[in-house]
């Protein structure tokens, strides 16, 4: 092994570890997993077999999204369907939750806020710990007997994006009043009233909101692993599924989901970029 | 004259407003009474802005403010009007529906329909109330309080902003509230526009009333020597 190729070894080894450590996930499968996986570039003939590996999955995975592979379309549909629930419900909670916090006057208020806003950066495997605790045989909701189940994996996502949404529209909403406030309560809303209106208001910056929080949900894995178990056919998600079928060294299946997610990732940016643009049009103002 | 008639719409007695550190407001003594076009003035910061926000009942001080009885419809129209992010039309639907224990809901969109006209702006109905000009939104906002037929309306320099001939507009509109019978109180830098709207003219000066007086009387000989300087900075030639 060339001194080079020891050393970028090396590096990349670091590199890695200081990604598994800053991503908090936890996951089965750390970065340094899915590299070992795939033996380290040690000379010329191995490097072409692996390199041409590497393209045969490719093509495979792309084949699989192209023929709508059954347990792709499957996985998928669930991450989509699991996402997208948690963020109906963080939406509905969150933003009248939100509006109200904008304009609550209680003591405690500063520190509700200050509480909120550090539940911005809730690490998912902390929240999937917790539903856990909560949903197990042994916990106080384990006679709902949903642990492992796509209910379940709702239930941590919806805890996960809630403070994305709730704290977010707190802002839009409070910002807004420093100037509609005044008129609003002149024309006969009262102060709830006058918040939920601003979300009315603000709806682009809402749906900005949602579509932020939608992002968080489908790219997480730490909370939906533990709740839901990556159960084949039940609970596997996109994010689960990369995780479990990188450690088994089943490239094809995992590079698909990687694409697609980063397709359902690549569509949320444009939809929040045109939503964006549909804002300015709507007060006149050209966009760049 | 009736009872009705000499009865003030509105009172305060003693009122002072505290912002924070700064004094808004101290012990304010003021009425308004049906009929009145009332133009408060000064400088900026002497209060004119937070008297009418307690007048209306957004900020709240010590001493009294009493309503009449029964107590007056108000409706304010602020110096930069704010409207959802809605078109023309349904910000006015949404007015009078916040407005509903007044307006009967089977009223709404004829009286709706009748403010626009009144203001003229009709055609503008189905656009993003944003993108009005800003003559066009004061109009608005104007449509938008007269709609709910107030007894007194408060208007916070509404021609602040406007060009000479959306400033006339809004003018005549004022003009035609008051020969309706609607009480007016307006808070303006205009001494002109006072002059030749206001039926009454108070001077705030430093969160006081400094005087009060019908308007021939103040822009005549005046007994204070603040409100003497006052017109005189405003004004290049000497109005006695």
């Amino acid at each position: 092994m060339s001194i080079w190729t020891c050393g970028r070894a090396a590096l990349a080894d670091a590199w890695l570890d200081v990604l598994a450590a800053a991503s908090g996930e936890g996951a089965l499968c750390t970065p340094r997993h899915i590299v070992s996986s795939i033996a380290p570039i040690e000379n010329g003939a191995h490097g072409s077999h692996r390199v041409n590996e590497f393209a045969q999955s490719a093509k495979s995975a792309l084949d699989l999204i192209v023929h709508a592979d059954a347990v792709l379309v499957r996985i998928v549909a669930l991450s989509l369907a699991v996402s997208g629930t948690a963020c109906l419900f963080a939406a509905g909670f969150g933003l009248v939750g939100g509006a109200w916090l904008a304009v609550a006057r209680f003591p405690g208020l500063r520190v509700a806020l200050l509480l909120l806003n550090t539940l911005l950066a809730l690490p998912s495997v902390v929240v999937g710990l917790a539903v856990y605790l909560l949903l197990s045989r042994s916990g106080p909701l384990g006679s709902w007997g949903i642990l492992f189940t796509p209910t379940a994996m709702v239930i941590a996502q919806t805890i996960l994006v809630l403070p994305v949404v709730a704290a977010l529209s707190r802002q839009v909403v409070a910002d807004g009043l420093r100037d509609g406030g005044d008129p609003l309560q002149s024309l006969g809303a009262g102060p709830l009233l006058a918040a939920l209106l601003m979300l009315v208001h603000e709806r682009w910056a809402v749906v900005t909101i949602l579509l932020t929080a939608f992002g968080r949900a489908i790219a997480e894995v730490g909370a939906v692993m533990i709740v839901g178990g990556n159960i084949e056919g039940v609970t596997r998600v996109m994010t689960t599924a990369i995780a479990l079928e990188t450690s088994k060294g089943d490239l094809p299946l995992a590079l698909a989901l990687g694409l697609v997610l980063l397709a359902v990732v690549a569509l949320l940016n444009v939809a929040i970029a045109i939503v964006q643009r549909s804002r300015f049009a709507s007060v006149g103002l050209q966009t760049r | 004259m009736s009872d009705a008639a000499t009865l003030p719409l509105l009172r305060l007695s003693n009122v002072s407003v505290q912002l924070g550190t700064v004094t808004a407001l101290q012990r304010v003594s003021f009425s308004v009474r049906r009929g009145e076009f009332v133009a408060v003035i000064g400088a900026n910061g002497s209060g004119k802005t937070t008297l009418l926000r307690v007048l209306h009942g957004l900020v709240e001080g010590t001493g009294m403010r009493r309503l009449g009885e029964p107590a007056p419809v108000q409706a304010m129209v602020f110096h930069r009007p704010f409207m959802l992010n809605l078109t023309v039309w349904n910000n006015l639907r949404l007015a009078l529906w916040l407005a509903r224990a007044r307006v009967p809901r089977a009223e709404a969109p004829a009286r709706a329909l009748e403010a626009l006209q009144r203001v003229g702006l009709v055609d503008s109905r189905d656009r993003p109330a944003r993108v009005l000009s800003g003559g066009e939104q004061q109009r608005f906002a104007l449509a938008r309080a007269w709609a709910v037929r107030p007894d007194l309306l408060l208007l916070d320099e509404p021609t602040a902003n406007l060009d000479p001939s959306a400033k006339k507009e809004v003018e005549t509109l004022l003009q035609g509230f008051a020969a309706d019978g609607m009480t007016l109180v307006m808070s303006t830098h205009n001494l002109g526009q006072a002059k030749r709207l206001a039926t009454r003219v108070v001077y705030v000066d430093r969160g006081e009333v400094r005087l009060d007086l019908p308007t021939a009387q103040f822009f005549g000989p005046s007994a204070d020597e603040r409100a003497r300087l006052f017109l005189k900075g405003e004004l290049s030639w000497d109005l006695e």
